[in-house]
């Protein structure tokens, strides 16, 4: 189908406003008590069995966090969040001990599957046709890791993982069972006292996804997390350590919902990725956390920390996002490019509608000779939203040679919403060359009237004509990715035309 | 004595090793064409001559007058005679026409301890030899070759060889871009400046810019030598062979 | 660094100075008063520093320190210095307004040779006889507030309407006095239909190490045609911060030009806001910076009404370790439909140790607009330095060449012949001392 047509068959197929993601799944779950102390570090720690080193770790991250004051540059507004009033632990309550997906609560499983996530391990490829000369089964299979308000609980196709090298599992299993990988690395990119979120996530995460690409292997599937944030008045404090050994690779997606509550919820990740010499990660996330109603109550604060280091020389790290939802957001995935000839790319689609609030974009920061940074991002306010990008491209004395490009358009639909770019450029040598162009603009009337005409109504003409503002991000995604974004996309815009 | 002599020339390019030891003798009054297929290597030598950076010469010399052109400022060379009319002439934005042409004209007769000229000396100049090569006053007053046609580019460089009367002209490529009748006033600017004085060293891949202008030693250069010498037959024996035949022979 | 101590260190210092400054400071009682409420602002808040989002890349906290002791009034050999300055720095044909060491020169000044529609009062006698309202801005800044606190003198012009002045008005500021602080607040009232042309000059007379301080209030009326070019040309170790809050009318063109050529630390913050339709604003500027110099622009445009234009193009050429800022921001107000609104800012590093920092930003509340920047970095290119060297010219005069073409953009845009004539002299003249 082409693409246009197909937009068009979906955008036709969207209910009238509806978060389709807002339900809420009713299980027994184990809760620590509300409240942030050095107790619940304690206790975090305990409920994993971790090791004392992880323990102290903690521990040193939650008395950096009681000196520290949440930040307030970035131009987003919400009330005070009160610490004390959060949940930093829930679980879902095991039957037993879980040892195969068959065990997991089915409850669960019926979540996952409404979401669209096949926990069972087959190729999630329902509805998509595949690409001629992309046959090969294998390379459609892509292994999950599902993390249930704090907790994984499942990861599929590990066997098959484990027979390429690459670990792919649970961060408060790989604590216990890769101690020596996780104490090399975690915290080495974002280190405990890097800000308040990241602190405080230090303290307190309960999961994550862990990967290790040994060096040399070409990780034989896509791998991928799902987030659900169900229970009411937790935290999510996921964190995600990502390595990719010399010469390897490995491309990982990540998706995040939570059922529709009036309360804010706050969501504080931190995701570390480490490129060694010739390795690449490509991270993607598609962000629909709940956005709150269309009075603006509730939705999840998402302040989240993302930071690969490219570490070895010609190494790669690309961040691709679509951040669709969440009432805040407030993130930079960010990339230091440390070794000579390391590259860093930034792909970003950032909807906000509603009364939602993103400021969001990236890090390029040049420390290496040769490096080389790119950034699009596009960004589209609707509704009475605001809309910012903020972007640091920097490079230091010594990254001679290094190179940026940036371009970041914003689209604004309606005329109570605000689009912000807010870039700052900092060249320290001579032989850097940056060059970086913005746009503000409108759906041209004229684009509309012609659409119209050929008989689009003015909510599709808006999808094909957003669908074209967004596409080089999009095709940044895995297809099976693009395709959910491109119908998240148009979910997200819904009622911005009157 | 020879005018230009290319001695057994070695050349890098970033470890790449793009000439492997070329000779080239060219005498006051001659045109030489260099022909040979892409990747040759002609632009490489059209460059090394000029003193384009980045270029590593390895082994060999170039004199020119006798004199050892590679010691040289690329500057130093243009003042001696050097000219290289570009395959790809540079968009310089904000800096008029005329301005470049009478600053780079009066540097080069400092640095030959001439007198400069005088403006309306230098104006007249200007506008009988635009005016001979069909270059519209208004061009003139654009930044250099910024929003020029290929045509046009190539014009205002035969324009700046007939103002700095060179003794030794490199064209590279200069047919590339251009429409028959672009060619044909570039090529008729280009003999017009034809004399006993000024030799020429024409670069081409293809034989038809030796239709307009006739060389007297036409050399094929493949995989960064010289391979074969010959007069203006040799080029057109190329025409109905193609360059194949010398892949394997280099 | 320990902000606490550098804080109290500077607090005191100034402190010291607006008490041994106060019997100076022109004003009736009541304008005393409200200069001790802009000091007191301005003590809360300190000198900026870098942790304040406007002044992140100028930290005056490390990169002055301390704000130097008044100026004493110019005596007569400061006069005779000064009479110098302005014949060596004057822009021919200009109605002179001279300002030295903080103080109105009268003498110095072509008070008598302006037109019949410019009137001209110094800010002294208006806080004497009038009242301190020109002490009042809607500013949070604390360098506008120490300026509010500290102002000794200044010019007040008033155009009337309909006023065509043929020659241009040249307020020249000069420091005669080595390591002491000017300040200066002037007003600008163009009124409706004015056709002018306002220079405004920053240079030396032997002084060294003296601390500039200066804000200009203006407010353009209606279908008028201002152009407004700045000069900071000051002494290689000299500190200018100036202020320029700026209020534009409906239909009127400004051209609005600032060129720094010298300061260890320069700074003009100018924010103008487009307050009646149908509005053109050029706003331009060129940093030329070389040794340890700091440079910063930073401009506000505020597309406040529907239907303005505003075009910003900006040049730095940084030399050696210097360090330019240019912090642009474009705001589109909810109703301002219909705004264009662009930016283009390029930095040129000639050095390995040069640093540009860039910060064009778009600040927009309003669908039907059509806003962007751009911005780049780099070094001079290659390929266009070996093209003019081939054809003969030697390194330094084609990097001069590109140079000067690079910068040229945003002079050009100076209307007046002569003025821009007098412009690109000041610039090849940092040319000359850079080779």
């Amino acid at each position: 189908m082409p693409a246009v047509q197909e937009t068009v068959e979906r955008v036709k197929r969207i209910d009238v406003d509806q978060y389709r993601y807002g339900f809420e799944t009713l299980i027994d779950s184990e809760k620590a008590p509300k409240g942030l102390s050095e107790d619940i570090v304690k206790f975090i720690s305990g409920k994993k069995n971790e090791p004392a080193w992880m323990l102290q770790w903690r521990l040193e991250a939650y008395r950096r966090w009681l000196t520290m004051t949440e930040p307030t540059w970035a131009r987003v507004e919400y009330p005070k969040i009160d610490f004390q009033d959060i949940y930093y632990y829930a679980a879902p309550k095991p039957k037993k001990t879980v040892s195969s997906l068959d065990e997991i609560d089915p409850e669960i499983l019926k979540t996952y599957e409404k979401l669209g996530i096949p926990l069972r391990e087959v190729a999630m490829l329902e509805g998509v046709e595949p690409k001629p000369g992309e046959e090969d089964p294998a390379r459609r299979k892509i292994a999950v890791d599902a993390v249930f308000d704090s907790v994984s609980v499942a990861t599929t196709f590990k066997a098959e993982l484990k027979k390429a090298g690459v670990i792919f599992m649970p961060i408060s299993e790989a604590i216990r069972e890769h101690p020596e990988l996780v104490q090399k690395y975690l915290g080495s990119v974002v280190p405990t006292s890097d800000n308040f979120y990241a602190t405080l996530n230090s303290a307190v995460f309960s999961d994550g996804s862990f990967v290790y690409v040994p060096p040399g292997v070409r990780c034989p599937m896509e791998l991928s997390t799902y987030f659900r944030i169900n229970e009411r008045n937790t935290g999510q404090f996921e964190r995600t350590l990502i390595i990719a050994d010399k010469g390897s690779y490995v491309s990982y997606l990540e998706g995040c919902t939570a059922p529709q509550r009036d309360e804010n919820q706050l969501h504080a990740a931190v995701v570390e990725l480490v490129a060694l010499d010739d390795a690449e990660i490509k991270y993607s996330t598609v962000q629909n956390w709940y956005p709150g109603n269309s009075e603006g109550k509730g939705g999840i604060y998402n302040f989240v920390t993302k930071r690969g280091d490219c570490r070895g020389n010609h190494s790669k790290i690309s961040w691709t996002q679509v951040e669709t939802g969440s009432a805040i957001t407030w993130k930079y995935p960010s990339c230091i490019l440390r070794g000579d000839n390391s590259s860093g790319e930034f792909y970003s689609i950032a909807i906000s509608n509603g009364f939602q609030q993103v400021d969001s974009g990236t890090k390029m920061i040049h420390l290496g000779k040769n490096t080389s940074s790119r950034i699009i991002s596009k960004g589209i306010a609707a509704g009475k939203s605001q809309n910012t990008y903020r972007g640091l491209v920097t490079a230091h004395r010594k990254a001679t040679g290094a190179r940026n490009f940036t371009a970041c358009d914003s689209l604004l639909i309606g005329d109570k919403c605000g689009a912000h770019t807010v870039p700052y450029i900092e060249a320290k040598n001579s032989s850097a060359t940056f060059e970086h162009e913005a746009t503000t603009s409108k759906i041209s009337e004229d684009v509309l009237f012609y659409c119209v005409q050929r008989g689009l109504s003015q909510e599709e003409a808006v999808g094909l004509v957003v669908n074209g503002f967004v596409k080089d991000v999009l095709q940044q995604l895995p297809m099976e990715f693009a395709v959910e974004a491109q119908k998240l996309i148009s979910i997200s815009l819904e009622g911005s035309v009157g | 004595m020879a005018l230009l002599e290319v001695k057994d020339l070695k050349v890098r390019v970033e470890e790449r090793e793009i000439l492997h030891g070329l000779t080239l003798t060219v005498n006051e009054g001659e045109v030489h064409a260099i022909m040979g297929p892409n990747g040759s290597g002609k632009s490489t030598l059209s460059h090394v001559i000029a003193g384009k950076p980045g270029y590593e010469v390895t082994d060999g010399q170039i004199l020119f007058k006798g004199e050892d052109l590679l010691e040289m400022d690329p500057e130093e060379r243009a003042a001696k005679g050097v000219f290289l009319a570009f395959q790809y002439p540079v968009e310089i934005p904000g800096v008029a026409t005329m301005n470049f042409l009478r600053t780079a004209l009066n540097a080069q007769r400092k640095a030959r301890g001439e007198s400069e000229y005088s403006t309306p000396d230098f104006l007249k100049k200007v506008r009988e030899v635009s005016k001979s090569l069909n270059i519209p006053q208004d061009m003139l007053k654009r930044g250099v070759n910024v929003g020029f046609s290929g045509g046009e580019k190539k014009r205002n460089e035969v324009l700046q060889m007939a103002l700095f009367e060179p003794s030794l002209c490199i064209l590279d490529e200069m047919d590339s871009g251009l429409d028959i009748d672009a060619l044909r006033i570039a090529a008729d600017g280009v003999n017009a400046l034809r004399s006993p004085k000024r030799a020429m060293v024409v670069i081409t891949h293809y034989q038809r810019l030796l239709n307009y202008i006739v060389p007297d030693f036409v050399h094929v250069m493949s995989k960064g030598r010289v391979v074969k010498s010959g007069d203006k037959q040799l080029a057109l024996e190329l025409e109905e062979s193609g360059y194949t035949q010398f892949e394997d022979a280099a | 660094m320990n902000v606490a101590l550098a804080k109290t260190g500077t607090g005191r210092a100034v402190s010291d100075l607006f008490t041994s400054a106060e019997g100076r400071l022109p004003g009736s009682p009541a304008v005393i008063a409200v200069r001790r409420q802009a000091f007191e602002t301005y003590e809360r808040l300190g000198l900026p520093h870098r942790r304040l989002e406007e002044w992140k890349y100028t930290d005056l906290r490390a990169l002055v320190g301390e704000v130097l002791p008044l100026a004493a009034t110019p005596d007569a050999a400061a006069l005779s210095r000064a009479a110098e300055a302005v014949k060596a720095h004057g822009f021919a044909g200009a109605r002179k307004l001279v300002l030295v060491d903080g103080m109105f020169a009268a003498d110095l000044s072509d008070v008598k040779a302006l037109a019949s529609e410019v009137s001209v009062k110094t800010l002294r006698e208006t806080l004497e006889k009038e009242s301190g309202d020109l002490l009042a801005t809607a500013s949070t800044d604390a360098m506008i507030s120490l300026n509010a606190a500290m102002a000794t003198d200044g010019v007040v012009v008033s155009i009337a309407d309909g006023a065509q002045l043929s020659a241009p008005i040249q307020i020249i500021h000069i420091a005669t006095a080595a390591s002491a602080s000017a300040f200066t607040r002037s007003q600008l009232r163009i009124g409706n239909g004015v056709r002018a042309t306002i220079i405004e000059s920053f240079v030396a007379a032997g002084a060294a190490a003296y601390q500039v301080n200066d804000a200009v209030l203006v407010t353009i009326g209606d279908n008028a045609d201002v152009a407004h070019i700045r000069l900071m040309d000051d002494a290689p170790d000299a500190v200018n911060i100036t202020s320029e809050i700026i209020t534009v009318g409906a239909n009127t063109k400004l051209n609005f030009f600032n060129m720094t050529t010298g300061g260890a630390v320069s700074r003009l913050q100018g924010f103008i806001t487009l307050a009646g339709e149908g509005s053109e604003l050029a706003v331009n500027g060129v940093n030329l910076l070389k040794k340890t110099e700091h440079g910063d622009s930073t401009l506000v445009v505020d597309h406040a009404v529907p239907h303005c234009t505003s075009r910003e193009i900006f040049r730095a050429v940084i030399d050696d370790r210097a360090h330019s800022v240019f912090q642009g921001r474009i705001i589109v107000r909810p109703d301002a439909q219909k705004t264009d609104g662009k930016m283009m800012t390029r930095a040129l590093l000639l050095s390995d140790e040069a640093e540009a920092d860039n910060k064009p930003e778009l600040e927009i509340f309003a669908d039907d607009v059509s806003c962007g920047h751009g911005a780049t970095a780099g070094a001079l290119d290659d390929s266009l330095l070996f093209y003019l060297r081939a054809r003969g010219l030697p390194e330094k005069d084609a990097q001069a060449l590109l140079i000067q073409a690079f910068v040229g953009e945003a002079i050009e845009q100076i209307a007046d012949d002569d003025l821009r004539e007098h412009v690109i002299g000041i610039a090849e003249r940092w040319l000359e001392r850079r080779s």
